[in-house]
Parts: structure tokens; sequence; C-alpha cells
């Protein structure tokens, strides 16, 4: 177990390098075959010589880009002074970049806003496990029951609306319309009650999306476990019907649920952009919309590597977890 | 970053959101405001276009309260010196002051200066080339020092570390040292870090400018805010923007890029140095949103005051506020004009009559729509000069009949422009425009519509926004891509048409990346213009060269104008001495503005 | 082949309807029918048959000839947990111990699950849960029918798996089912099925998923508990080399039906179905050199919701046009008696089928 958790460790990081050689590339390399120099899109509309030598000078544009790399991954562990001009700006570690853009460090700010998202998540995923998963064993076993088709058809109309539809929809009724809840972001440490009442919309839109593809999930796949034979074992040993619909076959089930559950989180932390900006949510995806739209190219490497980072970290713990429910899955 | 899972019609359903959504706050606002376009309604709101070129509810304005900004984008940047953004220069305001500034006053005459910090207009040498200015007394830092010449000169001294403070315009450095021989004051030997010759500062009070050659504009260019004042030991360099030192009314509580910005008033501003800004809420803040939809929600909810970009509503967001709450709007012309422009390093447009062709042929009333409509769009443009700028004719001056009997196209007159340029049966072309903004791209398919009726077979080729500068800025690329006509707009710096013209018109600023020349116009009759323009005093004759030089544009056929951009804004209905003014082209003049209640 | 075992009245006549059977366990005109959209799926029609505690009863057939379906019908597993499917229509009595299983309260049915009648599966593998160790499911088949605590539980479990030849039990105990190999599986799987000491055993194609020597062995088990725990078994095969082992009587079963019951050894040596010729025929034997491949019964089972008319074994038999007026297609054979205990359904006459078995089946087998 230790040898796979190491293993699976090392992978992570070298997909992390993959991911940020990547990046650069999108952002340094492409443009620069394509002709278009990108020092330009930093600087006004009077795109001063001496600004774009500025803009190339702190990014470190005219280095090859093994030492932008390099100077990237040296800033995370040792923090990174850029300099230009007889301007000194110095990012300390862990210095995930710094934006020029906003002259901010880009590490802080994604601290600042992780907890918004983070908090969005967990809320969202509580919901959507608990009504997701709950419809969908009942759906399973009421099956072709009014309540299953009913379900059925909830669910596809949540997993066919977009946030944009549904979130719009959830604040022109409760927000704007009847006004029963501000929908404004407040931090958790200045007013708990306040930031339910601002998390609450969006968790309920996003877990409305994510609760309607997981009854589907959960049904199908209790429709697969009511199936199994030791599922008829259970029933021969005299178990209440209870007992081998929540027991036996709800481990089964939470298999595949898991391994969702584990991908919908990593991918969520990395920023749930729908939902940040349509409940203007001042969280990671709000930020990364933001840098794409400003062409803030830090953050956006930013961003990408917390979500990659996110989605490692999800991928890791749903393997443990596995090993944890699936004891098949310790062998190997 | 990811996006969550959505269907592949994202589109389509954003549309039908948008339509649920316009229908939902349509019926939960139940109707509750009246219709009556311009009388005023009952929650207070001034009516339809109350606030454009006139101040609505002036008298209703009470000192105190918080004026809430709401925008979808945050400025390109707070530094006094650095900002381009025209609602930035509007906002930066607040918290800077400068020699001068615009008059507190709507339209037109908005756009007119008057002393700040100056005492007056500032002394002139007989030779046109020396201002003298003296300092009010009573003005200060929001630390209570006196603000004095030393701080004025150091800020506008701060354009010149361009490798450092990169974004704003610069129009004073090449006015006052063209030949680029100052190095800026992070890389100035002076002890003071005052070298910059072309600036004395004989006394705490007084500031003179020498500059080597005259020019008529100068008052407009030391009126932008990036020849604020800026104190030396406050200077955080490429950080001043996320905490600029105040010289005006409000300074900075807080502020977080993306996310808000929170002004609170300067205790040691005083009112009687400062007769123009009246800095009656006791806190400004903004809210940057990233939904525009989102946000115009927002507005109309009441929760926001206003929308700080100024830059019109989103397309559902009006539709829904011309229904139900059109006495909540303005409807302001923007300063900007929409068009097409023909590069002439691109055959066959170095060839005039091929450039008529395109511009007779095409159908103005199409592209109008296109862009949203005479309310949302605006006029049909005739000529490239903005209404707010001075010498401009409107559609007075309409040299190709596009208001007028050409405005659906007329294809026989451009089959014959056609033939004069060896084109008989027309040619194929490529047609540039941005692909961040949906309206430019539908009027690019318009155009190439029109087109296609008198044999000019044109492509679209969307590039990417945020590249503008690298992709058309440079000709040699423009060659290259063929990019026969490539679709942009164009707004005043200030208003006067060297603060519009001179880097779209001027030869010598064909550039080789960044270039904005973009028709490469090399006329020596319009370079010749711009130079008597700067050295006009009189206003007649300025306003008079400003119409010469428009013409001139016009006659060599570089442009395919659309329209002279018009916004829907929103006014909230807590407003009061809300105005639009020229100065900031349509834009409300924010520091005066003014709340009904303080609460 | 070893030495078949003497029955005694294990199977008695098919006796007319009688509230209290005298038999430990009386099937009496079982239907077990499937509702779907193609038609209804007869996969049991009217089955009757008996069995007295310690004697074993082996139910011969195909797959889909409704063997299975009869298993789980006796278990109340028909009924149990078929959620949104349409429920199988169940008729006829089961009678175990004096109660008969389809009119009585399902709860009361459960709690007889496991403790009165237990069952064993063909494949371990699967029918054991992966995700619980093979000692937490014996454990809790225990605990559902004795209120004892864990460790009470866990001792017995150890016991038991002892007690059906699992080295190290205190050990494997906390093993998962796939760390085990598929004969230990399904020794683990006996000892779940016979930690309550049920008084009926009902094995499902019990060695079919293993490999041939492991098969031996498992009979050798099934067999030896039996004599200690003395329950009542069936072992449900396709083999009847399985059951030649084990059982005292034999029912083989076609298309739902019973054509031909009896005690074993005159199942195996005067056998009087033509189906049941085809099943030996195709049968390995152990003590003949092969001199030619198997012999397969031709031709594919029938239809369960258009079951042939007349026999519905007709299409597939060799002999289906030795009785006169095609009445094999059109009437249906009754089970007669052919000797002590002994019952076939066939059209052909006794004689006709003792003279084509002694001179055309056996001497081929």
């Amino acid at each position: 177990m230790l040898a796979y958790l190491i293993r699976r460790l090392f992978a992570a990081a070298v997909m992390l390098v993959v991911v940020i050689l990547v990046i650069f590339s999108i952002f340094f390399l492409i443009p620069k075959w394509a002709g278009v120099d990108i020092a330009l899109s930093f600087v006004g509309k009077q795109a001063d010589p001496a600004s774009v030598e500025g803009v190339r000078e702190k990014l470190g544009l005219s280095e090859p880009i093994y030492t932008q790399v390099w100077m990237f991954f040296k800033g995370i562990f040792a923090g990174r002074t850029y300099s230009s001009g007889g301007d000194v700006v110095h990012c300390s570690a862990p210095c995930f970049g710094y934006s020029f853009k906003s002259e901010q460090a880009v590490w802080p700010v994604l601290t600042d806003r992780f907890p918004v998202t983070l908090g969005l998540a967990l809320g969202a995923a509580v919901l959507w496990l608990v009504f997701g998963v709950a419809a969908g064993v009942l759906s399973a076993l009421k099956r072709g029951s009014l309540w299953d088709r009913g379900a059925m058809v909830v669910a596809l109309s949540g997993v066919s609306l977009p946030i944009y539809f549904t979130g719009l929809l959830s604040l022109a009724i409760f927000s704007f319309g009847l006004k029963w809840i501000k929908a404004e972001y407040v931090p958790i440490g200045h007013s708990f009650t306040g930031w339910l009442g601002g998390m609450i919309l969006p968790w309920i839109t996003l877990a409305f999306l994510y609760a309607a593809m997981y009854a589907r999930i959960t049904r199908a796949t209790m429709l697969e476990i009511l199936g199994e034979d030791y599922i008829r074992t259970a029933r021969a040993k005299g178990l209440r019907e209870q007992v081998v619909i929540g027991k036996h076959a709800m481990r089964s089930t939470m298999t595949p649920i898991l391994t969702m559950l584990g991908m919908d989180l990593g991918a969520l932390i990395g920023g749930a952009v729908l939902t940040e900006t349509t409940f203007s949510l001042p969280g990671l995806g709000q930020k990364v919309l933001d840098a794409i739209k400003n062409q803030d190219l830090p953050f956006i490497l930013g961003v990408v590597l917390i979500t990659s980072l996110a989605v490692l970290i999800a991928n890791l713990v749903v393997d443990i977890l596995y090993a944890v429910i699936d004891p098949r899955v310790r062998l190997s | 970053m990811t996006t969550q899972r959505t269907s592949g019609r994202r589109k389509q359903a954003m549309a039908a959101a948008a339509v649920v959504a316009a229908l939902l706050t349509t019926a939960a606002c139940g109707g509750g405001d009246d219709n009556k376009s311009d009388g005023g309604s009952k929650t207070g709101a001034a009516g339809f276009d109350a606030a454009n070129n006139k101040v609505a509810q002036a008298s209703l304005a009470k000192k105190g309260g918080e004026l809430k900004f709401a925008s979808a984008q945050d400025a390109d940047s707070w530094d006094t010196t650095r900002g381009y953004y025209g609602m930035a220069w509007n906002f930066m305001r607040y918290y800077s002051r400068q020699l001068v500034t615009y008059k507190n006053v709507p339209g037109k005459e908005g756009a007119e200066l008057q002393p700040d910090l100056a005492t007056d207009m500032g002394k002139l040498s007989a030779d046109k080339k020396t201002y003298t200015f003296t300092l009010r007394d009573g003005i200060t830092w929001e630390d209570g020092k006196p603000i004095t010449s030393k701080d004025v000169k150091y800020g506008i001294e701060r354009m010149w570390a361009q490798d450092v403070l990169s974004g704003g315009p610069v129009y004073l450095r090449d006015v006052l040292d063209p030949k680029g021989k100052y190095k800026g004051p992070y890389k100035d030997s002076d002890k003071e870090h005052l070298g910059l010759s072309a600036i004395d500062t004989p006394d705490e009070k007084t500031v003179v400018f020498h500059l080597p050659e005259a020019n008529s504009d100068f008052l407009q260019m030391i009126a932008l805010p990036s020849a604020s004042p800026v104190r030396q030991d406050k200077d955080t360099k490429s950080k001043y923007m996320l905490h600029p030192f105040s010289s005006g009314p409000y300074k900075f509580d807080s502020y977080s890029p993306g996310k808000d910005l929170k002004l609170v008033r300067n205790d040691a501003w005083k009112q009687s140095s400062d007769p123009f800004r009246k800095a009656y809420p006791d806190t400004v803040s903004i809210k940057f949103f990233t939904n525009a939809n989102v946000m115009d929600q927002r507005l109309i909810a009441g929760e926001y005051d206003l929308d700080l970009n100024q830059t019109g509503m989103s397309p559902q967001g009006r539709t829904v506020a011309l229904k139900q709450h059109k006495a909540n709007l303005d409807n302001p012309v923007s300063g900007f004009i929409r068009y097409a422009v023909f590069p002439q390093n691109v055959k066959p447009f170095d060839n005039i009559h091929c450039r008529n062709a395109a511009i007779y042929g095409a159908d103005h009333v199409s592209l109008q729509t296109a862009r949203g409509g005479p309310v949302a769009g605006g006029d049909i443009a005739t000529n490239m000069l903005p209404p707010s700028v001075p010498g401009s004719e409107g559609q007075k001056y309409d040299p190709y009949e596009s208001a007028g009997a050409n405005k659906n196209g007329n294809v026989d007159k451009a089959k014959e422009e056609l033939k004069a340029c060896g084109k008989p049966d027309g040619f194929s072309t490529t047609i540039a425009v941005r692909n961040n903004k949906p309206v430019e791209v539908a009027t690019a398919q318009s155009l190439q519509a029109s087109l296609k009726k008198v044999g000019i077979d044109a492509q679209i080729d969307q590039f990417d926004g945020s590249q503008t500068a690298g992709v058309i800025g440079s000709p040699s690329n423009v060659h290259k891509k063929n990019y026969g006509i490539i679709i942009m707009g164009w707004g005043p710096d200030f208003p006067s048409v060297q603060g519009y013209g001179l880097p779209i018109w001027n030869s010598k600023y064909i550039l080789d990346s960044g270039n904005n020349n973009f028709a490469m116009i090399k006329d020596k009759s319009i370079d010749k213009l711009f130079s008597d323009y700067t050295k006009a005093t009189e206003e007649s004759k300025q306003t008079e060269i400003a119409t010469q030089i428009d013409h001139k544009v016009m006659e060599g056929g570089y442009y395919l104008p659309f329209v002279y951009e018009r916004f829907v804004n929103w006014r909230g209905d807590r407003l009061a001495n809300v105005y639009t003014t020229n100065a900031y082209s349509g834009q409300y003049d924010f520091v005066n503005l003014g709340l009904k209640s303080t609460k | 082949m070893t030495e078949l075992s003497k029955s005694e009245a294990a199977i008695n006549e098919p006796s007319v309807a009688s509230p209290a059977p005298s038999s430990f366990l009386e099937v009496r005109d079982l239907k077990v029918h499937f509702p779907t959209d193609d038609g209804l799926v007869k996969s049991v029609d009217g089955l009757s048959f008996q069995l007295e505690k310690g004697k074993t009863l082996g139910i011969v057939g195909e797959s889909g000839s409704g063997k299975s379906v009869t298993s789980l019908g006796i278990m109340g597993l028909h009924t149990a947990g078929q959620y949104g499917k349409r429920k199988a229509q169940i008729s006829g009595e089961i009678w175990l111990n004096g109660t008969e299983l389809l009119s009585a309260d399902p709860d009361h049915v459960r709690k007889m699950r496991g403790r009165e009648m237990a069952m064993i599966f063909q494949d371990p593998l699967s029918a054991l849960h992966p995700y619980y160790t093979i000692g937490a499911q014996i454990v809790e088949a225990y605990r559902i029918h004795h209120n004892v605590d864990k460790k009470t539980a866990r001792k017995r479990a150890i016991e038991m798996l002892e007690r059906v030849g699992i080295p190290q039990p205190d050990k494997r105990v906390d093993s998962y089912p796939h760390e085990f190999s598929g004969g230990m599986r399904q020794r683990a799987m006996i000892a779940m099925s016979l930690v309550n000491n049920p008084e009926l055993l009902i094995a499902d194609e019990p060695t079919t998923a293993l490999d041939v020597t492991v098969q031996a062995q498992i009979l050798d088990l099934i067999r030896d508990l039996q004599k200690e725990f003395g329950s009542a078994v069936i072992v449900i095969t396709h083999d009847l080399g399985v059951v030649a082992e084990l059982a005292d009587d034999i029912l083989v079963m076609y298309g739902g039906r019973c054509v031909e019951r009896g005690p074993a050894e005159k199942v195996f040596y005067e056998p009087r179905h033509p189906y049941t010729w085809g099943l030996l025929g195709s049968m390995p034997r152990l003590d003949r050199e092969q001199q030619e491949r198997l012999i397969p019964v031709k031709g594919s089972p029938p239809s369960l919701i258009n079951i042939p008319s007349g026999c519905a074994f007709n299409p597939r038999c060799p002999y289906a046009d030795v009785p006169k007026d095609n009445v094999t297609r059109t009437v249906r054979p009754e089970l007669t008696e052919v000797g002590g205990r002994h019952w076939a359904a066939c059209h052909m006459s006794q004689e006709e089928r003792e003279r084509i078995w002694t001179e055309e089946i056996a001497p081929k087998l």
C-alpha cells in the first residue's frame, strides 16, 4: 500500500510538471509560432516600445522557455524577485508567479479564493449526495413506477439544463423576485448565517445538476447490483430487505459514486466557473475567468496548477477510498 | 480551470435562460414601474434620457451614504499614470486632482476645462511655449501634507518610466520631450529624481512647463489623470495601482483586484480648496462581476446604483430595462465610431475605387441593425469625426450618402467603382474581426452579405480579441493574412481631433507593431493639418481644421463608418445630480453623483 | 462408478392434495410463471415431489429446464426484492416441515431462510460479497438467526470453516473471497449455508464452476455433512455424474416439467425416458475409456413461452414417430409408473422403451 502510494504521488508530480510545461507552451510558444508578440497584449492602447520591453523583461519573455520554466519552479520553493527599470517586486515562497496586471502575487490570491470554492463544492456535494443517491435508490427500488419516471425526468432536465439557466432562474425567482435571499457572498468568518444565505442558492443550483447525475448513476448501479448473485445470497441467508439494500447493495453501489465524487470534487475545486460567475462568488473559477479575459497569464497558470493538483489529489483519495471499500483493489 | 458539465448546446440554453430570466424579471416586477417614458416614475427614476446632456434631480442629492458601482470589468489600472480606460479616468477624479480639469456641467460644456489644483488656466507665454501655473492654497494629500509643485512634476515624470509603468497615455511625454532625452524618475541621476528639464518648479507653488513646440491641446493633456501629482515617498512604483495616494475627496480604503474596491472620505481634503467636486456620498464602492447578465439583473433589482463601465447594458438586461424601467435609462452617444477600415497595404485596397466600391456596396441600415439598431447601436455614421469632438458635423456631412440615398447600399455605384478599379467582376478579400465581440462579428457578417451582392467575396477571419495589438497592429501580418477589411472602433482620449484622430490618421503613427493607423494613411496634407492644429490658438480655427481633417479622411475612402455609437446605460433610482458629459464621452460625471437617501 | 446407494421411500406417488403431508418437504403442482413482454414464461409448470430428512434428491436437467427456478421457489426468493420487475406468478403448494411456504407470511418465510433451509450457489465467487471477509459473511448469517455476540459468532464461523476442511480457519476467517481458491470458496459457502444447521440444503450446481478434481472433494464434503447433520438435500445439476455420487432419488426435468423420476439406480440403469437416455449419453464416464465424443442431446431446449404441444421433448426426440397417430405431437404424456416408485412421461409403450434401452442405448454407453 505504501509503495503504491509513493508510486501514485510520484506519478502525480510528473503530471504536474507536464501540465506546467503544456501551459507554458500554450501561452508562450504557440503565439510565437503564430508570429504574435504576446508582450503587446500586456501593454495598453499606446504600445510604447519601452513598455513592451519592460513587460518582456519582467515576464522574462526573452529568456528561453526552459529558463522560464526553471525560474517558475524555483520560485515555488525559494521565492522570486522580479525587477525591471528600477522597480523591484519580491514574491515570497511559495511563489506561483506574480501578476503585473493586478500587481498581486498569485499564491495569496489563490489561498484567499480557495475557501470560497471549497465551501461551494463541499456544500453542494453534501446536498447532491444526500438527494441524488436517495432519489437514485428509490428509483431503482420502484423501477417503472410513477416516482421512478418522474425522478428520472427531473434528473434528465437537471443534467441537460446548464447552470446559466438554473442559476439565473433561481436568482430571478428567489433573490430578485421574491427577495427571500440576498444572493451576496459573505465570508464565513464575518457571519455564518450570511455565508449560508449567500451560498444556499449556488449550492442548490450546483447540487441540482450533480444530484441529477448521481441519481441516474445510483439508479443504474443499484439495479445492476440488485441482480448480483451475492445479493441473492444475502436474501437466502434470511436478511431483512432493508439490510440487503442498505448494507450489501449500498456498499457496492458506493464504488462508482465515490469515483465520480472524487473526480467531480477535484474538478469543482479547480473552479466552479459557471456557478461562481452566475452567483458572483469570489472563488477560483471567477478568478480564472477574469484572468482569461484579461490575459493575466500568471493567474491562469496558477489556477490551472491548483486545478491539476486538486484533480490529482482527488484521484489519489479516490484510489485510497477504493482500496478501503473494495478489498480486491488492495492486492494490486 | 474547468467548466462544470453542461451540454454542448450551451448557447441555445443560454439564450433560453435569458428569455426565461427576462420573463421572470418581468413577472416578478409585476409592472410595478409605469411606462411613462419621460415623466419620471413612482420609484423616483428621473425618466428616459433625463440625465443625457442635462442634470437630473440635482436638488435631491444628500450628503452621505454609500454609492455603489457595479462593473463587469476591473480597470486596467487605478494608478493615475497607467490607466487608459475611460471609466478609470472618470473614476480617478475621486482620489486625484489635476492642474486643470473638466467643468462639472453636462454635455458639450462639460468638456471645457477649468482650474483645479491651479488657481487659473495657466499663464501662456507669447510664443505659446511656456505655461506657468500657480497652485491653490489648502490643497493637501490624504495625510494632510500640502501638495507641492514638486509632487506635480514627479507625477508627470512617472509617465517616462514606461518600462515599469506601462499602459497609460503618453501625450505629455511626446509633447514635452519629443526626442526622448529623459529616462524617467527611476533612472534619474538627479538627487530629487526631478531631472525632467521641461518642467520647472521655482517654488512650492509654481509649476512651469516649457514646450519645445506649441500645442493647442496642451491643457487637454494636463487634464488627463496621468498628469496628476504623485508624492515621491508614496510612490510604490508598479504597486501604486493597489493604493494610489489620494489628493482628492476620497481615499482608498480597500481594494482587491477583480473583487471589490472601496473608497472612503478623505478627511484631509477641504471642500474650500476644490469648488468642483461635490463629493456627496461618504463611501464609494465598486463590486466586480464576471457575468454581465447577472450584473444587469442586480442593477435592475436596485442592489447597485450604476455600471462603472458605462458601456451599455447587455442585450438581455437592456431588453428588460427598455420594457419595464425605461425611466431608469439614458441613451448617450459614446464618442466611439464603429467602422471598417481598409489597409492600403492589402490589394486591391491600395486603389481608392476598390475602397469606394466596398463603401457604396455596404448596406448601412443592416450594419446599424447588427450593431443593435438606432437606440442600442447608434445613428448611422456618415463620417469619421465623433459628435463629441469639436469640428464634427454629424450626419450633415455625408459624402457617400450613407444615411441618405445609399443607406441600403448602392449596387450600381459600387459596380461603377469596381470598373474604375479595374476589377469589374469583383474580387475576393478577408474581413478581420475580434472573436470576443459578438456585435462586431455580426457586423462582419452583415458586411460580408452586402459585399457579396456587388461581387466582392469576403471571407471572415475571427482573431483572438485579446491579441488585437499583435494581430492587426502589425502591418506585415495584416498584409500576410490579406486582411483587406478590419472591423474596429475608436474613441477620443480627449475631446479634440488630435485626441481622437492623431494615432489613426497621422503618417508618423504607422508602426511596425502596435500600429493603430490600420489604413496606412500617408497623406502629407493630413499630417500638415494636424501640425497646423497644434499651433492654432483660436477655437474657431481649431474646429475648422478638425472638420478639414475629417473631410480629407473621408475623401480618401479609407473608412466605412458604421455608427456613432450609442449606449443604453442604467441609472439607479437612488442616484441624484446625474448627468452625462462630453468630457468622458457620454459617461456620467462620477465625482459629482449624489444619493437621494443616505441609507 | 461407485455403487449407488439404496434408496428407500424417498419419493412417493404424487398424492392428491391433502393439507398435512407426512413428508418433510413436499412440493405439489408447483407452477412458476414469469410474465414478460414476449409472453408468459412457464419456467416450472406443474411439478410435484417429496423429500424426507436425511435423503438427497438430485434434480437434473439442461439450463432452462426449470430446476433452479424450482429451488428459488422453495427458498421464496422469487418474491423477495423483485423491485419493479413484474412479479413471478407462483402457484401450487410447498410444504416444509408442516408449513406451507407460498401462503405463509413473507417475513416468516424470511426467518426460515438460512435457518431451516439454506442454499449453496453455483459460482461462489459471485455469490459471496466481494467487499466483506468470509468470516464477516458467515458471522452475519449466524447472527441473523442466533442472538449471540460477534465473538461467539466468530468462533462458530471458525468452527464451521474447520469443519468444511479449510486449513488455518482462524486466519482464513479474515480473508476476502477473492483470496480463496475456487474450491475453498465453495467450502466457505457451504460452511455459511450450514452454520445454522438447516434441515433442508439446496445445492444449485455446487460444482459446475470448479475444477474436476475439486468437484469430487466438494461432493464428498456435501455427502459427509449431510450424514453428519442429517439434513435433506436437493442437488441441482445438469450433470448426471454429480448426482450419481450423491442422490438417493433423481428427478429429471425438461421444459419446466418432470419427465422421469425414481430411485437413482433405477434412473441410471433402467431409464425410461428418451431424454434421460440423452443425458446419460452425454455424461462423462470415468470408468470407461472414452472411445467417441460425448453425444449431447441434439437440438436446443424448448422455448418456455411456446412449449411444444404434445410431448415437450418431441422436436428433439429420435423416437417421436414411434407411437402411432402423431400422438407425441398432440397429447401431453402423463407421468406413469414404470416400476417401483419410478415414473416416466412418454407415449412409447413400456416394452418399446425397454427394448430400445437394452438394445440400442445401453450398449453404446
